[in-house]
């Protein structure tokens, strides 16, 4: 079970870990930021995680901290699912890169930086990656309106 | 010796060969392929953002317009996902799971019956792109005989199935999956044997599977490279369990595998559709949950408390308690999953998709660097991307 | 030679004879715009979903080949640009660019809800509409659009060219097209 990675985890980081959930049989463990890239290559190379299956960020907009950026792992061996959450605060939107221990991190970290304006620190290519290099704004935050600034959604017909 | 210059060519984004809006800045030497850079975002429409705002009944069409070579595979993720995060998995009647497997191999044939289309037609073999559409009409109209839409399906829904199957439904399907397996062996005549399709193909792209994890390559791709995982088996969903199917890995690691793969693949779903046919029972098509599930359209037009039943879900939808839950099911190109956030309202905090392709596509450079120009175009065919999930 | 030059005379006079020893007239204008509706040629110009139909509307169950409709893949060589899906505003000047290559006539088909008002993505990155940008001939409704209807978005386009006036004129120099 995922349960005993997350012991096994807490054995090795006792202080980074903040709080451990369960929801619908899944596992999410929130960790310190400092520490993501060491617990990620711990959980690839000690409890199996070999497979990064997601990362995306979620904005929390009025909550402290503001962000999390979220990571999907998966054990392909054992075929069990784990979440590791990061909060981030708004000042300082910026996490440390697990690109080097999954390469598959690339272009999510880039589409969370474009997207979500977290930004990610030893990213070896951290440019926009789905909105026009000279777009501002990051869209998915919260306060970003749908319509894009200056215009006003569709209100259906007039007459 | 002479000073040679490498030289940057431009393909995409408006590129016959490239499946979608695509743009591929590469850097050659002569005919090699030093760097590869793509670069994406053309079609990004803001679907993720897009469903925040909305009830979760109404983002469904949205997924549709994912991958929309396979829309019913999309939806089925989705409706997975949302039922999972309100904890009614296993209430969904068995008439519903069944139906769910069935067109989501149907849609896995029609999936790869495009990319076998497209990918033969840009490496040079017409004829099989007539033929593939040819089977591929057969599904669509199965698609508008269930649903009403050729395409954009629409047609499951968070607790079932929108409608049930119209009269004869079961005797096209039969007719065609009878008469399928004979359609992949005039495809694999047509080329497996075939010498320029073989020079094209084998050896052409390779990637090893440990560099297939690292990159998080899914789907046909990653078992042609010898990674024996499919979701269907490993974490099934919709009663995959109860299906008796093989998993198709290869060892080749290179075009012709990965081909060779999808089309064996098809084989398997014809043999789950055989026997999700023969499980096929009457019974309900929605699960009796009515916070959640929309009634049945005869109630809605035949009864006054059927139809205020409708409209309250429809202006008001329903509120899944908080928590976060991720699903991933497997599509016809690997693994899509939805992780969903909710924050106790109607809609959806934060709908997060991880389309297969998007993943995919990023081992592209690693495929065609060193490679001749030619086999880019191979390269792109043979990981079946579509912009319309990469992009979302 | 073994030819039987009665039959010859037969068969010439017969092919003679097809028109009836007639004249036929007709204004320059009827011509000219008789052969650019009878082969339009579009600019595969896929995008998105709508892509998917067109590529359906042009293989054999619907065959736009009999309408005299060739896919071209060069803006140099084609008459029409159907856009098939939705216009982001990054894809947008490419758009424009390939749209300033195709030679004059040119004409634009918006294909599907996305092309024509944006559709049911009303969202930060996407154009509301091809018409914005480029002068639309023919709409074509539908998500997407059934290969019928782009069909008979076509068969209007031909109609459409047929009632222009002034198009020989227009293409050795003197004045403009009026458009039908």
């Amino acid at each position: 079970m995922s349960q005993a990675a997350v012991a096994k985890l807490k054995g090795a980081f006792a202080a980074s870990v903040l709080d451990v959930k369960e929801h619908r049989g899944e596992v999410t463990v929130t960790v310190k930021k400092e520490d993501i890239v060491a617990i990620c290559r711990y959980l690839k190379e000690e409890a199996g995680y070999n497979f990064l299956c997601d990362l995306c960020g979620v904005d929390y907009l009025g909550q402290s901290p503001r962000f999390m950026v979220v990571y999907n792992l998966y054990n392909i061996t054992t075929k069990e699912r784990l979440r590791v959450k990061v909060p981030v605060e708004e000042q300082d939107a910026c996490v440390d890169t697990v690109s080097g221990v999954w390469s598959t991190a690339n272009w999510p970290e880039r589409e969370c930086w474009d997207l979500m304006g977290i930004s990610f620190a030893g990213h070896p290519d951290l440019r926009r990656i789905l909105m026009p290099a000279d777009w501002e704004g990051h869209p998915l935050r919260k306060d970003y309106p749908l319509q894009g600034p200056g215009r006003e959604p569709y209100q259906g017909r007039l007459s | 010796m002479a000073n040679t210059e490498t030289m940057t060519i431009n393909m995409g984004p408006q590129h016959p060969s490239t499946h979608g809006v695509l743009q591929l800045v590469l850097e050659l030497d002569g005919e090699t392929v030093v760097k590869a850079v793509p670069h994406i975002g053309f079609l990004h429409r803001g679907v993720e953002k897009l469903s925040e705002n909305r009830s979760y009944h109404r983002a469904l069409p949205l997924t549709d317009r994912l991958d929309y070579l396979a829309p019913m595979s999309n939806n089925l993720g989705y409706v997975l996902a949302v039922e999972k995060l309100l904890g009614i998995t296993e209430q969904i009647p068995e008439r519903a799971k069944v139906v769910r497997v069935m067109m989501a191999e149907l849609t896995r044939i029609k999936s790869h019956l495009v990319w076998l289309a497209t990918h033969a037609l840009d490496i040079g073999a017409m004829t099989v792109f007539l033929y593939c559409f040819r089977e591929r009409e057969a599904i669509m109209d199965m698609y508008e005989k269930l649903s009403g839409a050729r395409m954009t399906s629409n047609y499951f829904r968070v607790g079932g199935l929108s409608l049930d199957l119209p009269e004869g439904f079961e005797n096209d399907v039969r007719e065609f999956i009878d008469a399928m397996p004979g359609h992949i062996d005039t495809y694999e005549g047509l080329l497996t044997g075939n010498k320029i399709w073989q020079k094209r193909t084998i050896g052409v792209a390779k990637i090893s599977a440990e560099d297939a994890i690292d990159i998080g390559l899914t789907g046909p791709a990653l078992r042609a490279s010898g990674v024996d995982w499919d979701l269907r088996r490993d974490n099934p969903y919709s009663g995959y369990e109860d299906y008796d199917f093989e998993v198709i890995t290869r060892q080749g690691c290179d075009t012709f595998d990965r081909y060779k793969a999808r089309l064996d693949e098809m084989r398997e779903s014809c043999k789950i559709i055989h026997q999700a046919l023969a499980k096929l029972q009457p019974g309900a098509i929605l699960a009796d949950v009515p916070s959640v599930c929309l009634p049945e359209k005869k109630d809605v037009v035949n009864s006054i408390e059927g139809l205020i039943h409708q409209f309250k879900i429809i202006t008001e939808g329903f509120k899944p308690e908080p928590g976060e839950i991720y699903q991933g099911i497997e599509a016809p190109k690997g693994e899509l999953g939805y992780y969903i956030v909710s924050d106790g309202s109607a809609n959806p905090f934060r709908m997060k998709i991880r389309p297969p392709s998007f993943v995919n596509l990023q081992a592209l450079p690693q495929m065609v660097e060193g490679a001749l120009l030619a086999d880019v175009i191979a390269a792109i065919g043979t990981l079946d991307i579509v912009l319309g999930e990469i992009d979302r | 030679m073994g030819v039987n030059h009665a039959t010859e005379q037969a068969s010439g006079a017969d092919y003679y004879n097809v028109l009836g020893n007639n004249i036929m007239t007709t204004s320059l204008d009827k011509v000219v715009n008789w052969a650019r509706s009878r082969s339009l040629w579009p600019m595969t110009f896929g995008l998105a979903c709508c892509a998917i139909e067109m590529m359906a509307t042009g293989a054999a169950r619907f065959d736009l080949d009999r309408m005299g409709v060739l896919f071209r893949a060069s803006p140099r060589q084609a008459d029409v640009i159907i856009i098939a899906g939705t216009v982001t505003h990054k894809m947008l000047p490419v758009i424009e660019t390939v749209y300033e290559q195709m030679p004059e006539p040119k004409y634009v088909i918006a294909m599907g809800a996305c092309a024509s008002s944006g559709g049911v993505f009303d969202t930060y990155s996407v154009l509301q509409g091809i018409d914005q940008v480029l002068p639309v001939d023919v709409y074509v409704p539908g998500c997407p659009p059934r290969p019928e209807g782009l069909l008979y978005g076509l068969i209007k386009l031909q109609e459409k060219i047929m009632r222009e006036r002034n198009s020989f004129g227009a293409a050795i120099g003197a004045g403009k097209v009026i458009p039908g």
